[in-house]
């Protein structure tokens, strides 16, 4: 349905996107994630012919976006980051205009009754735009972009902006959606393409530097054997954190440790990082035994989408290429919190060694 | 093309330019109507037409100044660029709406005719005449603020800019006299808005300058179309 090969955008000597491929199969929800500034936007304008690439293909539906524009254009619904709209007109006006524009054939009151009532806009079609607030003005950018029914549907960050109860709304709205269309959508929060997507592409700085499902994307960059254990120690002070990183240290097969955050008083989390296809769990039990201490709690960790994309994106490693990277380099130091639902990251050394573009 | 037109048209209309537009010219119009034809006794309009050059020229940026840019501003040019339409379908759509509005402006000399019918013999040749000289007139000045709109994303940056470059081109002449060489002097005299816009008010019905006046419009058309082509290949 789309198919994009070796695209490139650049602006001057900043190279905007560089060498993206992939492909999008009919009724598939592509999601694009990646950090602010990594290409997305740019991406997505060149997929629906807004601005040209450099150089590259893209194909939507068998049909070249720069060869027949036109056609291609007939055939994608597109939602940009800022819905285009004309604050002064009426939602219906609006609609009505681009209904004239898509020079659409389908039952002119039918399909824009269809088109609000999917979007849940029939209340306001009256209302100036102007007047709306931003859940509304989304929704209505997204209710232009259905108009005539397209087959495929490119939705800059379609949720950014609206409030919890919306982002439900409309994330269950492309969701079935995505039953009978092409669906890309991009977001930087991550919860989101995990619940909505079936496929994922992680961008960063301009390149691909991940692609599949999540649990492909998972298997691909955790080859690792981790866990998070809390230990217990019997003198319940810091001297039970040295002794027991010395400790687990010596268990065959392990290849990093790092004690983290006083949990409950005086006991600590500890991560644990073993050789691949080695499985230290018992090791690790005996050790306590022996020694008096109490397991609290032992998890395996599966790295979550969060994970991978931090890995990702703050450690500049592409997974599959550099593996010996991934091992020799301690893991970044992370501060994490959550606001507003997303997730913001700072690192803590700022050792960005790409070389670049700052 | 049409649902841009039917756009443009709405929003002159809604944004209350057109009401600004219309009054305006018609108030204008209207005391040039009155001193230079009925307070000077005579049925003979070029004298009004003459006057109301400058009017167009300050009135038409008006017109234009948002068409491109406002939409630049808001980013509704995204929408416009990815829908299945091309660039010529889109400039001339707003074009030819700006051109409408020019045109129901322009023909309150008909309702002049008709004042000037009660009081004596309308000169009908004459005055059909300069209607469409007019007509010609703005059809390329609305073409050039177009253009001016296309290059900026502030209104009043637009208006002022296309205001200064009709201004320039009206200035022509003048310069044209200071200039010492003969076929540079030639040369601009040749592309003088005025001498040409003139000419018809003074009965003289010119073919060149129509062509003049209509290629002037196409090849301003066509800069504004490069120019949106452009900015998506930057």
């Amino acid at each position: 349905m789309i198919e994009v090969k070796n695209l490139t955008k650049r602006y001057g000597d900043k190279q905007a996107v560089n060498n993206i491929s992939f492909k999008v199969e009919k009724g598939e929800i592509l999601g694009f994630l990646g950090p602010n500034g990594a290409g997305k936007s740019t991406t997505m304008n060149m997929l629906t012919g807004y601005i040209s690439s450099t150089s590259g293909q893209i194909l939507i539906n068998g049909v070249d976006i720069l060869e027949d524009p036109k056609k291609a254009k007939s055939y994608i619904g597109y939602l940009p980051e800022i819905p285009p709209l004309y604050a002064d007109m009426t939602v219906d006006s609006y609609l009505g205009f681009m209904y004239d524009l898509k020079k659409c054939k389908l039952p002119r009151k039918a399909h824009l009754k269809e088109v609000c009532d999917l979007c849940k806009i029939s209340a306001v079609r009256g209302r100036i735009i102007r007047n709306l607030s931003k859940g509304y003005k989304q929704r209505v950018g997204l209710a232009q972009a259905l108009i005539n029914n397209p087959p495929v549907l490119i939705l800059d960050e379609p949720t950014v902006g609206l409030d919890p109860n919306q982002i439900i709304e409309i994330r269950t709205l492309i969701k079935k959606l995505g039953k009978n269309h092409t669906v890309i959508l991009s977001s930087h929060i991550l919860p989101e393409i995990q619940a909505v997507c079936d496929k994922i592409i992680i961008i960063n700085k301009g390149v691909v530097a991940a692609d599949g499902t999540a649990d492909e994307i998972a298997k691909n960059i955790t080859n690792e054997h981790k866990m998070t254990l809390r230990i217990e120690g019997t003198t319940h002070t810091a001297n039970d954190k040295q002794e027991i990183v010395d400790a687990l240290k010596k268990i065959e097969g392990v290849k990093y440790v790092r004690a983290d955050m006083e949990r409950e008083r005086g006991i600590y989390d500890y991560d644990v990082e073993a050789h691949e296809n080695v499985d230290i769990r018992r090791a690790v039990n005996n050790l306590c035994r022996e020694k008096g201490w109490n397991i609290l709690m032992l998890q395996l960790s599966n790295l979550t989408l969060e994970d991978i994309f931090l890995k990702i994106t703050m450690g500049d490693i592409v997974p599959g290429r550099d593996k010996a990277d991934i091992v020799e380099k301690p893991a970044p130091k992370i501060e994490l919190s959550v606001k507003d639902g997303e997730l913001v990251a700072n690192a803590d050394d700022a050792s960005d060694n790409n070389g670049g573009d700052k | 093309m049409g649902a841009i037109y039917r756009r443009e048209m709405n929003a002159f209309f809604i944004s209350g330019v057109a009401y600004v537009f219309l009054t305006v010219f018609f108030l204008l119009s209207g005391i040039f109507f009155f001193n230079g034809v009925v307070g000077a006794g005579t049925t003979e309009t070029s004298s009004m037409f003459g006057s109301m050059f400058i009017i167009v020229l300050f009135l038409i940026p008006i017109l234009t100044m948002r068409l491109l840019s406002e939409e630049k501003k808001n980013r509704t040019d995204q929408g416009l660029l990815t829908a299945p339409v091309g660039l010529w379908s889109i400039v001339l759509g707003k074009y030819f709406a700006a051109l409408t509005l020019f045109v129901i402006a322009e023909s309150i000399v008909f309702v002049y005719s008709i004042i000037l019918a009660y009081l004596g013999n309308v000169i009908w040749s004459t005055l059909l005449g300069n209607y469409f000289a007019m007509l010609f007139l703005g059809a390329a000045f609305i073409a050039v603020g177009l253009f001016v709109s296309s290059l900026t994303e502030n209104q009043m940056a637009s208006a002022i800019a296309s205001m200064l470059a009709l201004f320039v081109l009206y200035l022509f002449d003048s310069f044209a006299n200071n200039v010492s060489s003969e076929i540079i002097k030639k040369l601009m005299a040749s592309v003088s808005f005025y001498s040409r816009y003139v000419e018809f008010t003074q009965g003289v019905f010119n073919l060149s300058s129509i062509v003049f006046f209509l290629s002037t419009a196409f090849l301003f058309n066509f800069f504004t179309v490069r120019v949106l082509d452009k900015r998506r290949w930057g």
